[in-house]
């Protein structure tokens, strides 16, 4: 690993002191269970870590309108087990305890769930070539296309890369359709989910829209309507810690008799980015209760953008199911 | 090359407060295992995916091989050394021998400290009546056992738990 300089921040406007003091290549470290062994494989060598771990962003509160506010270096396991959130948006509580492992979550911070890389295997072996990794683009496109590619992306992905978004709190996050609240050159902004990650399209090395010196503050999630009900499924090759092979993160709120009010799908493992399912939510937005046929055709419109690689093509059928499943579980 | 880099951090290990100079790179499971020769946490995949290195920090279980020893300056530490009072061993130790929760012995300090954590995560939140067979390999799936004496570590963290509600 490369030597690097260590400093800990102790506000916000400090830590983007220290960043942009230390040069380019300097990383902000929250728990550090992503970047430090990035930094082990030789992925990020960065001169300088700015901790912001311990900055005083790791309160939850609930704001006047009833919105959650979490903190960025709020721990993965404080959000999933607070009690407000676990009454007030089980989605995500349900996102963030299938992510990673009892150890990891203790560690893992919320701004850095959302900044963790893809787990792409060429991504993090640098004997590989990779259009994402930093200086990466020069070398020979993308190994997974006609490589391992079994878990990577299936929709809006590019010829330049093919990775998937391994977070399962920012599906959730995409289908409550929360706000990151991040402090930069300008001061304080709003990044609405979806929107804080990116598609990769000619430029992969760019998972999300930030800028350099960027910091997420936290995240503002709004209450579910009276009644909606939600849930978090997740697909993987073991029963539990492995990243999603297909997730899906579901806000269903109707009326009495049935109508749709308002839903909400997103899905993890299938693209760059968490994915919103609006065709789908268009479709079952239509009014009467849904039934399968309103459900298969809402699955069928989302996915058919989908562009399977050789050996990935097994993820059409299993979003359409838990797309289907899902939601009829949540009626 | 950069330099290497330094820094002096306290850590307080199973009690014992110890003032060190480490390269910044120096992850805990470095600084137990070669500072202080507390070689009881072990380096299984040293990427956070096998739970061989867990150690309680701050109470908490965590990866210790992820976790930079200057970024947890001023921390307390327990490692599979410090569960035992004296001679006495830690209910869970004795449980993992009783079950024969065992056969290479790599994995166990880590699923020991694991288990503790686990335990003691369950009891803050009030759900060890909860906790039945499902829950409890759920919440010890971050320790990997490649001889697979899960069905045994099952039967002696269920007796722990048992015995703390």
């Amino acid at each position: 690993m490369r030597p690097f300089a260590y400093e800990r921040a102790t506000d916000p406007d400090g830590a983007r002191a220290l960043l942009a003091a230390a040069g380019p290549g300097a990383r902000y470290l929250g728990g550090g269970t992503n970047l430090v062994d990035l930094m082990k494989l030789g992925v990020e060598a960065p001169g300088a870590l700015v901790d912001v771990a311990k900055l005083p962003l790791a309160t939850i509160e609930l704001g006047a309108d009833g919105a959650l506010e979490a903190g960025a270096a709020v721990t993965n396991t404080a959000l999933a087990n607070d009690p407000r959130v676990r009454a007030g948006w089980p989605v995500l509580s349900q996102a963030l305890l299938a992510g990673a492992s009892g150890q990891l979550r203790n560690l893992a911070t919320v701004g850095g769930n959302l900044l963790q890389r893809t787990r792409c295997a060429y991504f993090q072996d640098i004997t590989k070539a990779c259009n994402k990794r930093e200086g990466g683009r020069d070398r020979d496109g993308c190994p997974a296309r006609d490589g391992d590619h079994r878990n990577l992306a299936i929709l809006g992905h590019s010829e330049a890369c093919v990775a998937t978004h391994p977070s399962d709190m920012a599906v959730a996050l995409t289908a409550l359709g929360a706000t990151v609240r991040v402090r930069g050159d300008a001061g304080d902004r709003e990044i609405p989910m979806p929107g804080l990650h990116r598609l990769p399209g000619d430029d992969p090395t760019r998972d999300t829209v930030l800028e350099p010196g960027d910091l997420i503050l936290g995240v503002s999630v709004p209450p579910l309507a009276d009644g909606a009900r939600s849930t978090y499924v997740k697909v993987r090759d073991r029963a539990s810690y492995a990243f999603a092979v297909v997730s899906i993160a579901a806000v269903l709120d109707r009326d009495d008799d049935g109508t749709v009010r308002d839903v909400r799908i997103a899905l993890g493992g299938v693209a760059h980015a968490p994915w919103r399912a609006e065709r789908a939510e268009a479709i079952l937005r239509d009014g009467a209760s849904p039934d399968d046929d309103l459900l298969a055709r809402a699955a069928d419109a989302e996915l058919s953008e989908a562009r399977p690689l050789r050996d990935n093509a097994y993820k059409i059928p299993l979003a359409r199911h838990l797309i289907v499943d899902t939601i009829k579980e949540l009626m | 090359m950069p330099a290497v880099q330094r820094a002096e951090v306290v850590l307080r290990v199973n009690g014992d407060e110890h003032r060190l100079t480490v390269d910044t790179r120096a992850t805990l499971l470095d600084v137990l295992r070669e500072h202080l020769g507390l070689t009881g946490s072990k380096k299984g995949c040293d990427h956070g995916q096998c739970g061989a290195c867990t150690v309680l920090l701050d109470g908490m279980r965590v990866n210790a091989c992820l976790a930079l020893a200057v970024a947890h300056d001023g921390a307390a530490i327990t490692t599979v050394e410090g569960l035992a009072d004296g001679e006495e061993l830690h209910p869970m130790q004795e449980a993992f021998l009783d079950h024969d929760a065992f056969q290479c012995g790599y994995c166990t300090p880590g699923q020991i400290c694991s288990a503790v954590g686990m335990l003691d995560e369950a009891r803050a939140r009030g759900e060890l009546d909860g906790l039945d067979d499902a829950r409890i390999r759920e919440r010890m799936s971050g320790n990997l056992c490649r001889c697979g004496a899960y069905p045994n570590i099952l039967a002696a963290v269920r007796e722990v738990a048992a015995a703390q509600r």
